[in-house]
């Protein structure tokens, strides 16, 4: 046990509903940039998105071809495995259903890939159903590359390092594989509700 | 913790005097943990500002306003208050007179921290190893050690040059812009001397002196580098 | 996001090996690159730290803290020559 710092509360708000912070979280407003390596600058002529994998023939979409699909705006929580929460966040980007919509797979597995080589992977059923969207802005303003633009994958009933940013696809699998930080000990899953944070939690 | 001093109007000393104090070495730094209540921590990294031969640990720490361990040392920390530390750390960005010189040393902003522990050490055993500092800044206003790097600007062995990025004062004969090939050619030694040089700031300006360095034909295996930034989340 | 080196990760180091670390040497396995490990490009703000080879940015090693267990994968280094002496450590 370490011993206490007068006074010290850290960076935290503490006027925050409880209800809304799952066990373990701290509220933050700002906004940290958490990143395993360099930051990605990818141009949007060469970007593109692609559904690979247990699928007949591989679909991809151009940045122009995305952004001509339906979007929607979403205002969610984040939560961070390291332990900051963020509340009522404003996105907007395509849903993963509006993807997946002709797909026809019998994969019940998805692993997102990123440029840069990152990599996450989550159930198909909690990449579908009005859960999971490519998110190219951030309150109203494109997605910076910091916080993971040009598009990132926006999955917020998960702990955010499944919300992979500089998405480039989605590999669809019949057998589930673990993905970067998943292969290093986090939780398979990841829900914060349940604080699975490390595999076994 | 004994005492504050305030450096600048971002820089802030602590002194502290510590129980069973291991010695350092000139160039480390240590961690700092702060515990709250509820138990909630906070964890980082500051350089070793005082020489071994000090009679206090001494750190200097730039107080970030959007920070959360930088605020509470400068702000609310007070003289009685304990601390957690872990180390002395590191065994890379050291100096001590047995790795011998020419010694050049290359601050970015308050990379200047455990470079002036280095200078504090050459002082204190009295090396004859030739010094010189090249530290970049803002402004005058925002050297920190000024005084005392005055006073060792003196000494024969130690030679100081600044370089104030965004604002000189008038009549100013110093240099007057960010580091670059040019400047780093002026300053160090030349490569056939073989300096030793340590270069410590932010990410940036590390690479841009290092780089500059190699580029001129300095041995890579002779320049040590220490990065800062922003570390919490 | 800038990274910082290894002199960051000074401290964990030392209370995973028992030693000062930043002056051994690391060889990646992917390029053969061979630097002091307190010249790694380290990236700490992320779940857990990520230490990558400075000249082809591979992997390196990767520390997580779990429960109090700070595990560490050496998966992407060739060799990682460990210092004989000794130095402090702890928190205190």
């Amino acid at each position: 046990m370490s011993p206490l710092s007068r006074a010290f509360r850290g960076r935290r708000r503490s006027d925050a509903d409880p209800a809304r912070i799952p066990p373990g979280q701290y509220v933050t407003d700002d906004f940290p940039v958490l990143s395993a390596g360099p930051t990605p600058h990818r141009p949007l002529e060469t970007w593109s998105f692609t559904i690979q994998g247990s699928i007949d023939e591989p679909v991809s979409w151009t940045w122009e071809q995305l952004q001509a699909l339906p979007s929607e705006t979403i205002t969610t929580d984040i939560h961070c495995v390291t332990k900051w929460s963020k509340l009522d966040t404003v996105w907007t980007g395509v849903s993963l259903d509006t993807l997946l919509d002709d797909v026809e797979t019998s994969a019940e597995y998805v692993t997102a890939f990123s440029d840069g080589g990152y990599t996450t992977n989550l159930p198909l059923e909690d990449a579908t159903g009005g859960k999971a969207w490519i998110a190219y802005a951030f309150d109203g303003e494109p997605l910076a590359p910091e916080h993971g633009g040009p598009a990132r994958l926006l999955v917020p009933h998960l702990y955010f390092w499944k919300s992979a940013k500089w998405v480039r696809g989605l590999e669809l699998r019949n057998e589930d594989e673990p993905g970067f930080w998943e292969s290093y000990g986090y939780h398979n899953y990841g829900d914060p509700w349940r604080e699975q944070r490390y595999a076994g939690d | 913790m004994i005492e504050l001093i305030e450096e600048t109007a971002e820089a802030t000393s602590i002194v502290l005097d510590l129980p069973d104090r291991q010695r350092h070495r000139a160039g480390q730094h240590v961690d700092v943990r702060l515990t709250a209540e509820d138990g909630y921590e906070a964890q980082r990294s500051y350089s070793i500002a005082s020489a071994p031969e000090d009679a206090y640990l001494v750190l200097t720490v730039e107080r970030l306003d959007d920070g959360e361990v930088s605020p509470y040392l400068v702000d609310t920390l007070r003289p009685g208050d304990e601390l957690e530390l872990r180390g002395p750390i590191g065994g890379y960005f050291v100096w001590e007179e047995v790795l011998g010189g020419p010694l050049l040393l290359v601050a970015g902003g308050s990379g200047v921290v455990p470079l002036r522990a280095m200078l504090r050490h050459h002082q204190a055993v009295g090396s004859t190893i030739p010094v010189r500092l090249l530290y970049s800044v803002k402004s005058l206003d925002d050297v920190i050690y000024r005084d005392e790097l005055m006073g060792m600007a003196a000494d024969d062995e130690i030679d100081v040059r600044l370089t104030l990025t965004r604002e000189q004062p008038e009549g100013w004969r110093g240099y007057a812009r960010r580091i670059d090939q040019e400047l780093l050619a002026d300053v160090a030694w030349p490569p056939s001397e073989g300096p030793l040089t340590y270069v410590c700031g932010p990410t940036s300006f590390v690479e841009v002196a290092a780089n500059a360095l190699v580029g001129l034909g300095h041995d890579p295996g002779r320049i040590r580098t220490e990065r800062f930034g922003p570390t919490g989340g | 996001m800038d990274a910082l080196d290894g002199n960051a990760i000074a401290g964990v180091l030392f209370e995973v090996f028992g030693a000062e670390m930043t002056t051994s040497a690391a060889v990646c396995a992917n390029c053969g690159a061979r630097a002091p490990a307190a010249e790694l490009a380290v990236y700490l703000r992320a779940p857990g730290t990520v230490a990558r080879c400075r000249t082809c940015m591979s992997v390196l090693m990767v520390l997580v803290t779990i429960h109090e267990r700070t595990c560490v994968d050496l998966r992407g280094l060739d060799t990682l020559e460990i210092p004989a002496s000794r130095g402090p450590s702890g928190w205190g």
